[in-house]
């Protein structure tokens, strides 16, 4: 199924291209934001809640005002001027957006909450003065958990909008005309002793991006417009965000995206920092920076997934599934970032999985409560998703003693029924689950460590061995312009580039979507060097800066290459186009005579030939062009997808659970996926091993706590445990390849592939070690000392059963 | 203020510090280094590591007075003055070792430091060897690929005890 078969060896796409971008970064000559110092350059430092929900009672600035290199101290009754931060998805007619401010007024929801802001002319001097500002607030009942938020007698987090629900949302399969009803359709299997109904909760756990590199913020307002460089997924976005809610016009600012240390969706956002940096140094009228600290980030930057997922799946009893209701609680936290709403219901169109579904609901309860705001992280939506249903078939696999690889292929879509209109109203173009299941399987050595696995519960072995099993696929490549409309989103989804053809023979790609690790220079230059027959190495990119760059939706949703790569290819073409007339010109032949290939215009049946960087000279010279040509080959295209991009893939773990300590060590891991034809075999590798890194972090070490009273307790990396070298294991992976029916290129999506599928593939595995021991359920992550309390729980339970 | 003196990526330079100027900062605000960067508030992302009299450190736990006197060798003097990549970050390069590269100057730093302590590690030495530094983007197997690829290419053109490993690749020993 390998498509490298139809392209010729010298193709750029399919080769392991070494990194453009390296050099730069491996030796230090990088341009990170917080490296930028401007004359004058003054620096904030900012003064954030300690407590989660207070009316603030005063603020005394005078003794910060008066410290050494002070240059002013502000609260949010002292910045009228500043605007309500914005949302870019209104989810539905009933949801409440509480006002976020960049600099609070009157009250604070949560620890971090920005109350003061203090310009220096140092950073010290600013982080001197701003422990001066003496804020008295009175504080009120905080509700932290989304259920108990739910309550009548909840602590409300606003209570002028009279409720903590923020949202509700659902979708089912009788509305959208793609199956039976649910409520009937479980009653049904109720009443029908040839079927089972498995109810469960599931507990997402609040995790956070993590990117090394802390945002940071400059803003120049001393030329024409107003430069600001941010270390953001989403420059173009942010321009016009923060245009259209702060005291400056979208023509009036340029945003600059440096190099921009990993987002993961975690810098998809407008904050109020940038707002703040912005507001001030447009107050001042001198350049101003602010970078936060690690703590900051925690407190301050969107933290992600955090739901309580209520389940019912019915199913006969040869394993085949009726019927799939879905009931979510999602913890928006305080405030709404831009697509917070909006990111639990990206999974209502994927908790069918690879499966075929006859009756779906999905229901969602957006709820507020006194933490950081959750937002877009790797996956959105998706890996939630993912794990509710991969977790679901597991249950249904023991309910039923059957495999759990079986029941997944007993129900999960076949290869000849592409593309496939599935119960939630998507249609998946293509896919071979069995194909990338049989790979991952014959890798693994699945028969052999069930084998492994038998002896080790016959032998009562101290350390289990448990085998978890995910089957996924998921939506990418944001998105469809229409699809986005009909969801209320505030944007459109297409990405555009444009070519510049420099005289040289050179080529500057420009593009609009952004950088922060995703290799883009290389896997860009690799589709152009294709398309226009140039070298690789005579490629350059230029992104992240709205000026070089006018037109761009940015980076995340894994919209690079399906959505982004596409607009590339298209403005290429567009300038073989452009080269044609003048090729045939140059030639002295019709234009219809010619054949081109890779870069050359050859004359059919002769070996007359004219390339496209001579074309690219003859241009800009512009000496002998046909009458009425413009003298310009450069092109730019608008792509906007038909349809999502659907990477699906097999993901095995092994995974050894002390059960005398709780310790999981995860033994092996196997990964095969499809996420299409592959551009750059080594780029991809990348995507898949940071991918699964952080799936396997948010299922066996990461958790953002708050204790009772809303402080939090998992404020830095000592707390925060994000996997390091020895926490993960050397990842085995492999690729089976369906073209994407969806684009020229027949390629997928990959970035989001790994945080979606592993955290279920990891959980599975754990409870499939501890079953035997009656442990039925673990929520993430799986830490030492919770497995080891769940054994114990068991334990105890089944001894006093006897 | 405080006036220090060190040599930093074999340039001697001065600076005025404040008693709690962390190093890494100095390199940073002071000396223009700012090739090393800042990852976290309590030392364990790894991002800021740089050689200290030859010694891995985190930069940002080490207070620049402390440094007065000594040699710091950042990623930006690891290759040659002609460009020529150090054998540690040629293999970076070659086994994708990063992605970002935010981590990848502390990575780097450190890959070097435990390479000058033991030459060939295994594969469990290197991942416990670079614990200290924290990588969201690779998943560190190009990360652990690349420190067992340079620790064989050192070797290849050096034999295992070269004493001074954080000397730049190509100089004759
Ligand atoms: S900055 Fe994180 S360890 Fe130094
Ligand atoms: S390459 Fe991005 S943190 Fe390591």
């Amino acid at each position: 199924m390998t498509t490298t078969a139809d392209r010729p060896d010298t193709a750029e796409v399919g080769q392991s291209r070494l990194r453009k971008e390296d050099r730069r970064l491996l030796t230090g000559r990088t341009r990170w934001t917080d490296n930028l110092e401007l004359p004058g350059m003054v620096h904030l430092a900012l003064v954030r809640s300690p407590v989660a929900n207070a009316t603030i009672t005063g603020i005394d600035t005078t003794e910060a005002a008066a410290a050494p290199g002070v240059v002013g101290v502000w609260t949010g009754e002292d910045l009228p001027e500043q605007g309500a931060m914005p949302i870019a998805w209104t989810v539905s007619d009933n949801l409440k957006v509480p006002s976020l401010m960049p600099l609070a007024v009157g009250t604070v929801k949560h620890v971090g909450d920005v109350v003061a802001v203090v310009a220096a002319t140092s950073k010290d001097a600013a982080d001197d003065a701003a422990g001066m500002v003496d804020v008295s607030y009175d504080e009120l009942l905080v509700v932290m958990d989304p259920i108990a938020a739910l309550e009548a007698d909840s602590p409300l987090v606003h209570p002028e909008l009279g409720t903590n629900v923020c949202a509700t949302w659902g979708m089912d399969s009788v509305a959208l005309g793609t199956g039976g009803d649910v409520e009937e359709a479980i009653r049904a299997a109720e009443a029908d002793p040839d079927q089972v109904v498995i109810r469960r909760t599931l507990r997402q756990n609040r995790i956070t991006p993590a990117f090394v590199e802390p945002r940071s913020i400059v803003v120049d307002p001393t030329a024409e417009q107003v430069t600001m460089w941010s270390a953001t997924q989403v420059p173009h976005i942010l321009r016009i965000l923060l245009a259209m809610t702060q005291p400056v016009d979208e023509h009036e600012l340029r945003v600059i995206a440096p190099d921009v240390g990993g987002g993961f969706g975690g810098k998809l956002q407008a904050t109020r920092e940038e707002a703040l940096v912005l507001l001030i140094a447009l107050r001042l009228q001198l350049p101003v920076k602010y970078t936060e600290t690690r703590m900051e980030s925690m407190q301050s930057a969107h933290h992600a997934r955090d739901q309580v997922q209520r389940l019912t799946l019915a199913a006969r009893k040869d394993g085949t599934i009726t019927a799939f209701d879905v009931d979510l609680v999602a913890d928006m936290g305080a405030y709404l970032g831009i697509l917070t709403a909006g990111i639990p219901l990206l999974g209502g169109f994927m908790f069918n999985g690879i499966y075929k579904i006859p009756a779906y609901r999905f229901f969602c309860t957006d709820v507020f409560t006194n933490k950081v705001m959750t937002d877009a992280y790797r996956g959105a939506g998706k890996p939630e998703a993912t794990f509710g249903i991969e977790r679901m078939m597991d249950e249904l696999a023991v309910e039923l003693g059957l495999d759990p690889i079986e029941v997944r292929r007993r129900n999960w879509i076949n290869p000849d029924e592409f593309p496939y209109a599935t119960v939630a109203g998507l249609t998946y173009d293509s896919g071979n689950y069995d194909q990338a299941t049989d790979r991952a399987l014959e890798l693994f050595d699945y028969d052999g460590l069930r084998a492994e696995q038998a002896r080790r519960r016959e032998s009562n072995d101290p350390v289990q061995l448990g085998i978890g099993v995910c089957t996924f696929v998921e939506l990418s490549g944001l998105a469809p312009s229409r699809v986005l409309g009909s969801l209320n989103y505030g944007s459109g989804g297409w990405e555009h580039a444009s070519i510049r053809m420099l005289p040289t023979g050179k080529v500057e790609v420009a593009a609009g979507t952004t950088p922060h690790g995703q290799g883009h220079a290389t896997a860009f230059a690799q589709l152009v060097s294709d398309e226009l027959g140039i070298p690789f190495e005579d490629i350059t990119l230029i992104s992240g800066d709205t000026a070089t760059v006018p037109r761009g939706m940015d980076t995340y949703g894994s919209r690079s290459l399906v959505v982004g790569g596409m607009a590339i290819v298209g403005a290429a073409r567009r300038v073989v186009e452009k080269a044609r007339p003048l090729a045939a010109h140059l030639l002295e032949a019709d234009p219809n005579d010619l054949e081109y290939d890779r870069g050359t215009f050859t004359v059919r049946g002769t070996d007359t030939s004219k390339t496209i960087p001579e074309i690219a000279l003859a241009m800009w010279l512009a000496h002998d062009l046909p009458d009425g040509m413009e003298a310009c080959l450069d092109s730019e295209s608008t792509f906007d997808p038909e349809n999502f991009s659907y990477p699906t893939g097999t993901h095995l773990a092994a995974v050894e659970v002390d059960t005398e300590t709780g310790k999981v060590t995860l033994r092996d891991y196997v990964c095969v996926q499809d996420v299409g034809v592959l551009v750059n075999p080594m780029i991809v590798d990348g995507q898949v091993h940071g991918g699964l890194t952080q799936g396997i972090g948010q299922a066996m070490y990461e958790e953002i706590r708050y204790s009772e009273d809303g402080q939090l307790t998992s404020g830095s990396l000592a707390d925060y445990l994000v996997p390091h070298a020895p926490d993960v294991p050397r990842y085995r992976t492999d690729t089976t390849v369906t073209h994407a029916t969806t684009n020229t290129l027949g390629v997928k999506a990959v970035g989001e592939t790994g945080t979606t599928a592993a955290p279920p593939a990891i959980v599975n595995g754990v409870l499939d070690a501890l079953r035997p021991l009656g442990v039925t359920d673990i929520t993430m992550p799986t830490t030492p000392l919770k497995v080891w309390s769940a054994i114990q729980a068991a334990r105890s339970e089944k001894g006093g059963a006897s | 203020m405080v006036s220090i003196r060190l040599t930093v990526d074999n340039v001697e330079r001065t600076a005025e510090v404040e008693p709690r100027t962390l190093l890494v900062h100095a390199l940073r605000e002071q000396l223009g280094k700012v090739g090393t960067v800042v990852g976290c508030d309590t030392s364990n992302c790894g991002a800021c590591t740089v050689l200290l009299d030859g010694e891995s450190v985190k930069s940002c736990s080490v207070l620049a007075v402390q440094a007065d006197g000594s040699t710091v060798d950042t990623v930006q003097g690891l290759a040659q003055p002609d460009g020529t990549l150090h054998p540690i970050q040629q293999a970076f390069h070659e086994h994708h070792g990063l992605q970002c590269g935010y981590c990848t100057p502390g990575m780097l730093m450190r890959a070097v430091c435990l390479l000058s302590e033991n030459p060939t590690p295994t594969e469990e030495e290197v991942r416990h060897g670079m614990e200290g530094n924290m990588c969201r983007c690779t998943g560190y197997q190009g990360i652990v690929d690349a420190v067992m690829a340079a620790s064989q290419a050192m070797s290849d053109s050096y034999g295992a005890n070269q004493s001074s490993i954080a000397e730049p690749a190509g100089v004759a020993s």
